[in-house]
């Protein structure tokens, strides 16, 4: 491997995954996060999608970073990123029609998806091409992590079954499993995401927020009258 | 010698060409060694970048187009399939389709069936969009925001038997954002709602993009889409000409309560999109008035018949 992939690739790949998640620590890119993860078929086209866009936005972005006037910087850097979402939607159109139906506007909305963004200006504008695409791979994996772990509780808990296959009979076929309708629903994704953060910086100390307040008992004659 | 000025005339255009292509390499060098924030760089890479984003964008349209519109064709077949109750899993959508379903063209002004028109080619998207095959709506009557809409209507049959157990209709309108491309399938009788369905939307989804939820659509069945008569005058089903009554099926806010009279004309409304349910109300009372399929439902619903 180390033959290969140099210290910096291997770093930008691996630490997007868990140490620097865009959206468990960075918290970036949470809107498509809560609308596709309702099925696992979705999210799974909707994660590619994501992971094609920002590494190839990112290594084209490199590519061409050092002449990149800075007063039109970011809207050369969203005609690229909106150049590569419309060849993907185009291409989901024609090779995967239904997904990209129940997808509707939100392949079109990874043009504002803060983390392709944040990929081209906070890596891709400052490293080299190759390194960049990594970036952007890691970044996409990143992501991808994340909608597959909230895709499989959803789908699972809400409609009991994976893939569309079932895995737990439900109660109206005659089977036992009663399901969550709640899971159904985008708020439900919002109680893992939050579930999937608290337990990260439980394991990871150093991802916790510092506090910005204390709470302190009043010392003695500061608390007014009794 | 003409061979030899052609050989000429060709290598001149050669050279003029390398001529061109250096001196763009000449520009080019020149750009970009120029300070990346003056203002002609600016404008060069703008103008660059736009026309290479331009021709990646086009070709990817272009290219993909044969393949998006045959699956937008096989989309179509399959919502009529899936409004028909025809719909099976796995199962060869194009062959169920031309065994099950049978295409008719309707004259929407006088009801009655066109046989001088290829039922199979004829696209009433694409005719609604050609002056020469389409009506203008006169303003007051265009409750569905359509504008236009094509003489003739396709619409679709399903037989059993010979006899034909419903009857779909294409129908559209504007919503909120969009307009809804859908089907309307009743029972033979004309009057009695089977499903509904929309193929082709761009409401807000979660919202007004429920028109495609099969819960909320399960509620279409067995409403009826005209206000009945207290006494309708039956014979073998069929209503005498008196008793079509106007068209009256709308969606409601809230839910139906079933226990009241005229339930049977409504339908719970989407929460949180009132103007997509207004809108799903004006284009079903659209395609069911006299400028829509009225005068053909007439003559499905009457003893007299649908002429061809």
């Amino acid at each position: 491997m180390s033959a290969i992939l140099n210290d910096e690739t291997k770093k930008v790949l691996t630490t997007p995954l868990v140490n620097d998640n865009p959206i468990t620590l960075q918290v970036l890119g949470i809107c498509s996060a809560l609308a596709v993860t309702s099925q696992m078929s979705t999210s799974l086209i909707m994660a590619l999608a994501l992971t094609l866009v920002t590494a190839f936005s990112s290594a084209a972005i490199s590519a061409i970073r050092n002449h990149i006037p800075s007063s039109i910087r970011i809207i050369v850097q969203m005609t690229i990123i909106a150049s590569l979402v419309i060849v993907v939607d185009q291409l989901l159109k024609a090779f995967a029609y239904d997904v990209s139906k129940q997808l509707s506007v939100f392949v079109g909305l990874i043009i504002t998806n803060c983390i392709v963004m944040g990929r081209a200006e906070g890596y891709a504008m400052k490293n080299p091409p190759l390194e960049s695409f990594m970036d952007g791979i890691g970044n996409g994996l990143g992501y991808s992590l994340i909608l597959i772990i909230v895709a499989f509780f959803r789908e699972t808990l809400g409609s009991g079954k994976l893939l569309g296959i079932e895995v737990f009979k439900l109660t109206k076929d005659g089977g036992w499993y009663d399901p969550n309708g709640l899971m159904l629903l985008p708020p439900s994704a919002f109680f893992i995401i939050g579930l999937i953060i608290w337990g990260v910086r439980q394991w990871k100390p150093a991802q916790a927020e510092k506090v910005e307040f204390k709470i302190m008992a009043i010392s003695h004659g500061e608390g007014g009258h009794h | 010698m003409p061979n030899k000025c052609k050989h000429m005339e060709k290598l001149n255009a050669t050279l003029e060409q390398y001529e061109q292509y250096r001196k763009f390499i000449i520009y080019k060098d020149k750009v970009l060694a120029l300070g990346n924030d003056s203002l002609e760089k600016t404008i060069a890479i703008a103008v660059s970048l736009c026309l290479v984003c331009a021709v990646l964008v086009s070709f990817a349209a272009v290219a993909l187009k044969p393949l998006q519109v045959g699956n937008k064709a096989a989309d179509m077949k399959k919502n009529i399939l899936e409004v028909a109750g025809l719909l099976e899993d796995g199962a060869d959508i194009n062959a169920a389709f031309s065994d099950k379903i049978e295409s008719k063209i309707v004259d929407l002004e006088t009801g009655d069936y066109v046989d001088s028109v290829n039922a199979e080619e004829y696209d009433q998207r694409k005719a609604a969009k050609d002056p020469a095959q389409s009506i203008l709506i006169p303003k007051d009557k265009d409750i569905a925001h359509i504008r236009v809409k094509a003489k003739y209507a396709k619409v679709f049959l399903v037989k059993e038997a010979g006899q034909v157990k419903s009857i779909i209709l294409p129908i559209n309108g504007y919503g909120l954002w969009s307009t809804l491309y859908g089907f309307l399938s009743l029972e033979a009788d004309g009057q009695t709602v089977q499903s509904i369905n929309f193929y082709d939307q761009q409401e807000t989804p979660g919202l007004g993009g429920e028109v495609v939820n099969p819960v909320w659509r399960a509620l279409w069945k067995g409403k009826k889409v005209y206000a009945e008569s207290d006494q309708p005058s039956l014979d073998k089903g069929l209503i005498g000409e008196a008793d079509i009554g106007e068209p009256a099926l709308s969606l409601i806010k809230g839910t139906v309560d079933t226990t009241k009279p005229g339930s049977q004309y409504q339908v719970d409304g989407l929460a949180g999109a009132t103007l997509t349910s207004t809108g799903v109300t004006n284009l079903v009372r659209y395609w069911t008035s006299n400028e829509g399929f009225a005068p053909y439902l007439k003559k499905v619903r009457t003893v007299k018949g649908v002429k061809s």
